[in-house]
């Protein structure tokens, strides 16, 4: 069951086969059993847990259940949802409670999901191992010395050990798919503007995207159907018609699903830094795709090299303005003393964030200082426009752009902690999507040395139902997305 | 530009960021470290280049004037910081929030 899809557990619910309490008491004790190893929970409420799942089952009986009514679901620390702990894996909101709903949450709430628990993640965000958050760091499933990448490391690791059905992250540089690939599950990041913002801590909102992680292709397209929509509440959120995310699915059989597909390859994704067993992963996943039907066509992304020093003045940029309104005055971490209010500011951050979102906010504070900001920022949101531009070219010759999710495999806790240059190169290959805001998607495509790699899919702007068929037909002749790590944790003695 | 010790302490009180000494030498070493990564942005030629603040071409919505929020002060101020005198209590007053005196 544990290593069911979201649609056999959707309708093992509807039968009557089992119950939302059971299934969600399935992965509590789960949760119990593995969270003390793993720590991919900050906080779990079971109370409120199965008050949900109470919920669904009356609903279920009623018969006015929706497509993830009843299944539990974890939700990445960065949404706010009411009554809720919700840290963003900060000492700075250790104590906050959330007063309200993200979007997001409104959203699996409205379609009776169960919300098991607040998952780790790299703190703001800012992190992709998983080793900045307050509440330490989290183990990757399939190899407790190694990180599950970040900074949707909690959930990531909650996926791939099973602890939950699915559940949500979110992207700014590549904080869904990079743990996808490291951690072997189906993740997605959707056209900036498709999933509202509402409620979702704000690290870099010109780049920030909730997106669905899960085993599949299949049940992302179920989650992005609850996930995606118009939000008024969110300034950017885009006011397009509503669309259903698994419609093309089923016409992914026979012989050759994709025939008339081109996959274009852009070489600088496939050159020097590359890890050698990834690309061999890689190659197989394209020559797969080659034997759908798909056509496989040589492209050129030539600024996408850039991504990484325009995406580290931007986004620090965006977050030395976000993080703000920590001052400690209204909620979040105030220091015990001070002198005056100017120290009660400089204390209460000093002491509420952690080194790596202190060294953002600097970096940020540099760039946009007077007398920088036309040879960082501006410089910046100029390459931001050829990189943009790379994919509109792109597009023309190809329909899906592919390549590796990550530069390696999961690396080991602490091999790259202390060194922030080497740390950020991990997002080498999907930082440019953030800042075109495309779509991107990592997929299960083999293993490295007992480790999972993933392949990246990267489509045009609003071209999720798309890229989701394609990755559901090589799910179809593949069985990646549904290994599973043995997990080898003595049982907690009760 | 080469940052030295006088800047990091200039950045952090602009950012209202504590910082000793030990730290500030720490800061200076990573930040150089990723202002050389940012550095390769100057190599490319930007004449002329539209700057993109935005992947999505589309313009800030208004909305009608009316009243859409209800008083949650309470709800609010239930989270505020604790108070420094070991109460306990949350550091608001008369719906007001209690900082250190600014004027005398």
């Amino acid at each position: 069951m544990i290593n069911s899809s979201l649609k056999q557990l959707s309708q093992m619910l509807a039968k009557k086969e089992i119950s939302s309490v059971e299934l969600t008491q399935t992965f509590l004790s789960r949760i119990n059993q593995f969270n003390p190893s793993i720590n991919a929970f900050i906080t779990l409420d079971e109370a409120k847990t199965l008050t949900q799942a109470k919920a669904a089952d009356v609903r279920i009986a009623a018969g006015k259940a929706e497509a993830l009514t009843g299944i539990p679901f974890a939700q990445k620390d960065i949404f706010c949802a009411k009554g809720w702990q919700t840290t963003c894996g900060s000492k700075m909101l250790a104590n906050f409670i959330a007063p309200y709903d993200a979007h997001v949450i409104s959203q699996f709430d409205a379609a009776g999901a169960v919300n098991l628990g607040k998952t780790n993640m790299d703190e703001f965000a800012m992190g992709s191992s998983n080793e900045t958050s307050y509440f330490g760091g989290v183990k990757n499933p399939w190899d407790f010395e190694r990180v599950p990448g970040g900074s949707s490391g909690g959930s990531a690791a909650a996926v791939a050990a099973r602890l939950c059905a699915a559940a949500t992250g979110t992207d700014t540089g590549g904080s869904i798919r990079q743990p996808a690939s490291l951690c072997g599950f189906t993740g997605l990041k959707p056209t900036y503007g498709l999933v509202s913002r509402y409620g979702m801590i704000a690290f870099a909102s010109s780049l920030d995207q909730a997106g669905p992680m899960a085993k599949s292709a299949e049940d992302c397209s179920m989650m992005l159907n609850v996930m995606a929509g118009f939000d008024e509440r969110d300034s950017t959120s885009l006011n397009r018609p509503k669309e259903d995310y698994t419609r093309g699915l089923v016409s992914m059989q026979g012989d050759k699903p994709l025939k008339g597909l081109r996959i274009g390859l852009p070489k600088e994704y496939f050159a020097e830094g590359l890890d050698a067993g990834v690309a061999k992963v890689v190659q197989d996943a394209i020559a797969e795709y080659k034997k759908l039907g798909a056509e496989i066509i040589d492209i050129s992304l030539p600024n996408s090299k850039l991504s990484i020093p325009v995406y580290y003045v931007l986004a620090p940029a965006e977050a030395s303005s976000n993080l703000s309104r920590y001052d400690g005055v209204r909620y979040g971490h105030r220091a015990e003393k001070y002198t005056d209010l100017m120290d009660m500011y400089c204390k209460s951050r000093a002491e509420g964030f952690g080194a790596e979102v202190k060294r953002r906010i600097l970096i940020g504070t540099y760039v946009l200082s007077a007398g920088y900001y036309d040879a960082y920022y501006l410089k910046a949101q100029q390459i931001r426009r050829l990189i943009a531009d790379d994919f509109v070219q792109a597009f023309k010759k190809c329909d899906i752009i592919m390549g590796p999710t990550a530069p390696s495999t999961a690396f080991k806790a602490g091999e790259k902690a202390d060194d922030p240059v080497a740390m950020y190169l991990q997002d080498v290959y999907t930082i440019a999507t953030n800042l075109a805001g495309l779509p991107g998607m990592s997929i299960p495509a083999g293993f490295s040395n007992g480790l999972p790699v993933g392949l990246q899919l990267m489509g045009n702007y609003f071209d999720e139902a798309r890229m989701l068929d394609i990755a559901h037909a090589y799910q179809q002749v593949t069985d990646w997305h549904v290994r599973m790590p043995e997990l080898k944790i003595p049982e907690v003695a009760a | 530009m080469a940052l030295n010790i006088t800047d990091i302490k200039s950045i952090a009180h602009l950012a209202r960021i504590e910082i000793n000494e030990q730290e500030a030498a720490t800061t200076l070493t990573k930040l150089s470290g990723i202002l050389g990564l940012i550095e390769q942005m100057q190599a490319v030629d930007t004449k002329d280049i539209t700057p993109m603040s935005h992947s999505q071409n589309v313009v800030q919505r208004l909305r009608e004037d009316v009243v859409t929020q209800t008083n949650q002060r309470e709800e609010f101020q239930k989270i505020a910081p604790i108070l420094g005198n070991g109460s306990g209590l949350p550091a608001v007053q008369d719906g007001l929030y209690l900082v250190p005196q600014v004027i005398e």
